[in-house]
């Protein structure tokens, strides 16, 4: 099961659960982070579900690109790292 | 109890108390964190305070005891964009809380980028006014300040439940008798020097920099415009400029008096393209005579060499109208106990102000 882990700086705001999410796809494992805090959604994803400007995502060392959809495949084993963009300050 | 004074900075909410020594900042809340707005708490009200991460979009707290403990509340959100929106405009994700009101049980949020809110729960949830954000006009609003438009002025009326107005940077101003179910745009007697002269006096375009309603008189408005003070004396359905303002009429911040509506306060700025202290000096005109004339108030301030401006939620004044605080881009404060008359700094070593409350 491909694995999220969170940026610690989210912690001084909410849980972050890492999560080890059978999921096809970013989109999916991020909505199995979101079942166990619901509150982390507004943290990484936007009011339209879009990934926040200033949130950057890397599976398996790549940044993902498309920041919209969130779907980017994830092998079973995939790591995948949520974390601030240094963009936001 | 003391009087109380909060101030929300660019790195944190702060806490002050006047004692025998003058105030004293006693408290601070999400250090590090951009405060953009705070609702003091009032009776049967929690307090609230949003916040723009930088990394992790706006939140919303609150406190159920006066600000000492802190609980995160449900943020508003805007509803899923329809396909082909916009036309040329905004995009339905919020960028910022910039003002804050409440009152029977109903608290509302101004945003970027545009959109007003409410909430009946304390907090708990939120929904978009439609009715407002709905308005074919809005297509023609545009950013003051920040790439998109804002509510930065939410003035309820303090007898008739549900009537409000508020002030959109650049959108005029907006009346409600209906607690938000429909809205007139009333901001006719404005002119905007910045748009083309068949356009200037557009009521939708204007951009009035802040809007504030005399408590005991709530006919009467004052409005901090882009270019000059307009004043309203019948519920907004009509402003009348103010002449002969001296230094500058340009500025952000106004305050009136709650008990005298021909008393209000700003503090001039150079101009739109130069946001500074003319002179270097910084100074607030208050009238007491409805805009007829004003008095130049200098006593305690920097007179040379300062650069600071003050933003439109970062001037206030207290019930009676005697106790003045404001804070600065540059995280200077100042307390006046005498209308303004006489001022002494509080601090000069916080971050930028973005609003101050005096409870």
């Amino acid at each position: 099961m491909a694995r999220l882990v969170f940026t610690s700086q989210l912690r001084r705001f909410t849980e972050t659960p890492e999560v080890d999410a059978p999921a096809p796809n970013l989109r999916a494992a991020l909505e199995c982070a979101f079942a166990v805090n619901p509150r982390l959604r507004g943290y990484v994803l936007d009011d339209q579900g879009h990934l926040r400007a200033n949130v950057v995502i890397f599976i398996d060392g790549r940044r993902c690109a498309e920041r919209v959809l969130l779907v980017d495949p994830l092998a079973p084993d995939s790591r995948v790292h949520v974390l601030q963009a240094l963009s936001g300050g | 109890m003391e009087p109380t004074a909060w101030v929300a900075t660019r790195k944190g909410l702060f806490e002050l108390h006047r004692r025998a020594g003058g105030w004293q900042i006693e408290r601070t809340s999400f250090l590090g964190e951009p405060v953009s707005m705070l609702l003091p708490p009032a009776p049967a009200q929690p307090m609230f305070a949003a916040l723009n991460l930088g990394h992790f979009g706006v939140k919303l707290h609150a406190s159920d005891d006066g600000g000492i403990t802190w609980r995160e509340v449900t943020t508003p959100a805007y509803p899923p964009q329809p396909p082909g929106e916009p036309a040329g405009g905004v995009a339905w994700k919020l960028q910022q809380i910039w003002s804050l009101a409440a009152a029977r049980g109903t608290v509302w949020a101004g945003t970027l980028p545009g959109g007003l809110f409410r909430s009946d729960d304390a907090g708990a949830s939120w929904r978009l006014v439609e009715s407002l954000w709905n308005q074919p006009g809005r297509a023609e609003w545009f950013g003051g300040g920040f790439d998109v438009p804002g509510i930065h002025s939410i003035c309820l009326h303090p007898e008739r439940a549900g009537e409000l107005l508020v002030g959109i940077s650049c959108g005029g101003a907006w009346l409600s008798r209906d607690d938000g179910a429909s809205w007139l745009l009333q901001a006719s007697g404005m002119r905007a020097t910045y748009m083309p002269p068949e356009l200037a006096e557009s009521p939708n375009t204007q951009d009035p920099h802040a809007i504030t309603r005399c408590a005991a008189e709530p006919d009467v408005f004052w409005c901090q415009h882009h270019n000059g003070i307009w004043r309203s004396t019948d519920n907004a359905a009509s402003w009348q400029e103010v002449q002969n303002v001296p230094v500058s009429n340009f500025g952000f911040a106004v305050a009136v008096h709650p008990q005298d509506s021909r008393s209000a306060w700003f503090v001039p700025a150079v101009a739109d393209q130069q946001r500074v202290p003319r002179d270097g000096a910084l100074v607030v005109n208050r009238t007491r005579d409805g805009g007829q004339s004003f008095e130049t108030l200098r006593a305690g301030l920097p007179q040379s060499g300062c650069y600071d401006l003050v933003y439109r939620h970062a001037l206030a004044v207290s019930a009676d109208g005697q106790s003045l605080m404001m804070g600065s881009t540059t995280g200077n404060l100042w307390a006046s106990d005498d209308a303004g008359d006489h001022w002494a700094m509080v601090s000069g070593h916080l971050p930028p102000i973005h609003a101050v409350s005096l409870g």
